[in-house]
């Protein structure tokens, strides 16, 4: 789409995109293009020599059993903070779509987890969730459930996972209910009419309708359970224990800035903008379908 | 004959409002339960903010607030009790809001003069500079974390302000956005004011921003809290403590998670952090929706 009406000049219009710009090409296309570059590269192990090696670090990544390990942590974790943070909201707008007294506290209550910061979100549910000091690790040790995710793998998953999928409702409450607001009363009230109870309506008319909404949100919260998460796991586990936590943005960041291992973070790097990438088109591939539907 | 007809309709229609009183009853319990289990974590971390730590550490927090709030949140503010010793979380406090207001105000300049040169001038390169922004949509900072650190470092950008806001003040989103609006301006009010004598940057500032306000405020919540609630950008780029955004500060406040930690400070520094976005949110709470919804479009 453009315009009719238009300003003339070159030099003004480049002089606006300048700074946008700048930032641009500095800190985004540069290190990206460094980080494709170092992947193609092998340091020595005193950092003296270092030389081309193609896409041999590329290999290694994805030979490395840690890698694949982090990998699997990260399709369970993504699958399981996207199944619970989209289900619970879809259930709770739903509800909130209704004609109930006080939707709008409601509604008010549960979107401003939005705000709370992933890591700060770690450190309440670690308060919560503490074996010894927390108030529900406390009671189910107390009432013969061994709880310690320190020392069991699987309960630190579930405790990130939650931690995770609790900040996301509220987002995914926002779409949903914007999403259930857009569909025309007059389908509902036919079908209705047609004796369709609640439930019925509900799959074979809400839902369809609704699909453009779930499907995008599945995109950003996978993007959320891939990226904005790292603050969640590091601040709640530290990818442990061993290393049942650690996905794959946390083993890029522990390789590149604790092991100084370049061409490894690097090439772990490039497969994850490729991943992201690959999601940014499918969503937008997607949006365009959304706005037509 | 009719009587009954009568009697039989004013049963259904009272078996009718009793299923949706009950059906009501279920909402609200659904949504109560929602609530609860959002506002539960808050609670008490609100709670354990007000108690003194040994009660915490014996593993007795209540589910009531105490009576040592002004103390915990006086030594949480002033800093530097107990085993790890902290930040003032008045300086971390400040600091993360310098942060956010950086990022939030510097994206929306950047982004409001790229989205104006790209939806009205017509110039060589136009398409080359849209495409060059809408890239960087798609390599979030955690991505590119080892090669943008090399960046900051070589433009000795570390340990300061600008290291911290900077590289994060790119925005496709945000340009994306405008531009979006900018083209749905009509050409009569563009004409008009070329007409009027209006050059490009006149016609900017009087009526393309006068114009935006409500996008920019969307836009500002949205951003704000992008920027406030950052993590591993400051963590890589500021090893300085009087430059520790409160987030990083606090998660460093845990250690490594021991009991005897000075949990009540810990979680009086935690509310003091997730008070600000909070605050914005619940208050701009028209625009924060509006600006979520056009912002993914």
């Amino acid at each position: 789409m453009r315009r009719r009406v238009i300003f003339r000049g070159t030099a003004l219009p480049l002089l606006l995109l300048a700074p946008q710009l700048a930032v641009t090409a500095v800190f985004f296309l540069w290190p990206a293009g460094v980080a494709v570059w170092q992947s193609v590269l092998q340091q020595d192990a005193w950092g003296l020599r270092t030389e081309f090696v193609g896409l041999r670090n590329f290999a290694e990544v994805l030979a490395d059993p840690d890698w694949r390990a982090a990998a699997w942590n990260t399709a369970v974790f993504s699958a399981a903070v996207a199944g619970l943070a989209m289900g619970a909201a879809l259930v709770l707008a739903a509800q909130a779509d209704k004609s109930i007294r006080g939707a709008r506290a409601y509604r008010t209550l549960l979107i401003w987890p939005y705000a709370v910061a992933p890591a700060v979100a770690a450190v309440l549910w670690l308060f919560l969730f503490h074996p010894s000091i927390g108030l529900i690790g406390r009671a189910l040790n107390a009432n013969g459930i061994p709880w310690d995710t320190r020392l069991n793998g699987g309960q630190a998953m579930a405790l990130v996972v939650l931690a995770a999928a609790w900040k996301q409702v509220s987002y995914n409450f926002i779409f949903f209910l914007a999403g259930l607001q857009a569909i025309p009363k007059s389908v509902l009230e036919a079908a209705s009419i047609d004796g369709a109870r609640p439930v019925r309506r509900f799959w074979t008319i809400v839902f369809p309708l609704l699909s453009p909404t779930t499907f995008f949100l599945l995109v950003v919260n996978l993007v959320y359970a891939f990226f904005d998460t790292f603050g969640t796991i590091h601040a709640l586990t530290g990818g442990g224990p061993g290393k049942a936590t650690e996905t794959l943005i946390y083993k890029a960041y522990v390789e590149g800035v604790q092991n100084t291992n370049l061409g490894s973070a690097a090439a772990q790097s490039v497969i994850l903008m490729v991943l992201v990438i690959a999601l940014t088109m499918v969503q937008f591939r997607f949006v365009e379908r959304r706005v037509h539907y | 004959m009719s009587a009954a007809v009568e009697e039989g309709d004013r049963l259904a229609a009272a078996a009718t409002t009793r299923r949706r009183r009950q059906s009501g009853a279920l909402t609200h319990a659904i949504l109560l339960l929602g609530v609860l289990a959002v506002v539960f974590p808050i609670w008490i971390a609100v709670v354990g903010s007000t108690h003194d730590a040994s009660t915490i550490g014996r593993g007795d927090v209540p589910l009531l607030p105490g009576a040592e709030a002004v103390e915990n949140y006086a030594t949480a503010l002033t800093g530097g009790a107990g085993r790890f010793s902290s930040s003032p979380a008045t300086l971390m406090l400040w600091n993360s809001a310098a942060m956010a207001l950086l990022i939030a105000c510097g994206k929306i300049a950047i982004s409001l003069l790229s989205a104006y040169a790209v939806a009205f001038f017509s110039f060589p390169g136009r398409m080359v500079a849209f495409w060059t922004i809408f890239i960087t949509l798609m390599l979030p900072v955690e991505v590119r974390i080892i090669p943008t650190y090399q960046v900051i470092v070589d433009l000795d950008l570390f340990d300061s302000m600008a290291g911290l806001t900077v590289p994060l003040m790119a925005s496709a989103t945000a340009t994306l956005l405008f531009r979006q609006f900018f083209l749905t301006v009509p050409d009569e009010v563009v004409e008009a004011a070329k007409i009027d004598g209006a050059g490009p940057l006149r016609f900017f500032r009087d009526i393309l921003l006068p114009l935006s306000v409500t996008n920019i405020a969307a836009l500002f919540v949205i951003l704000f809290i992008y920027g406030w609630n950052q993590y591993l950008w400051p963590l890589l780029v500021v090893n300085d403590r009087s430059l520790e955004t409160v987030v990083v500060g606090l998660t460093r406040m845990i250690g490594t998670g021991d009991a005897q930690n000075e949990w009540n400070v810990i979680m009086a520094t935690a509310v003091l952090a997730l008070l600000p976005p909070v605050a914005v949110v619940v208050a701009m709470q028209r625009w924060f929706v509006r600006g979520l919804t056009e912002t993914e479009k």
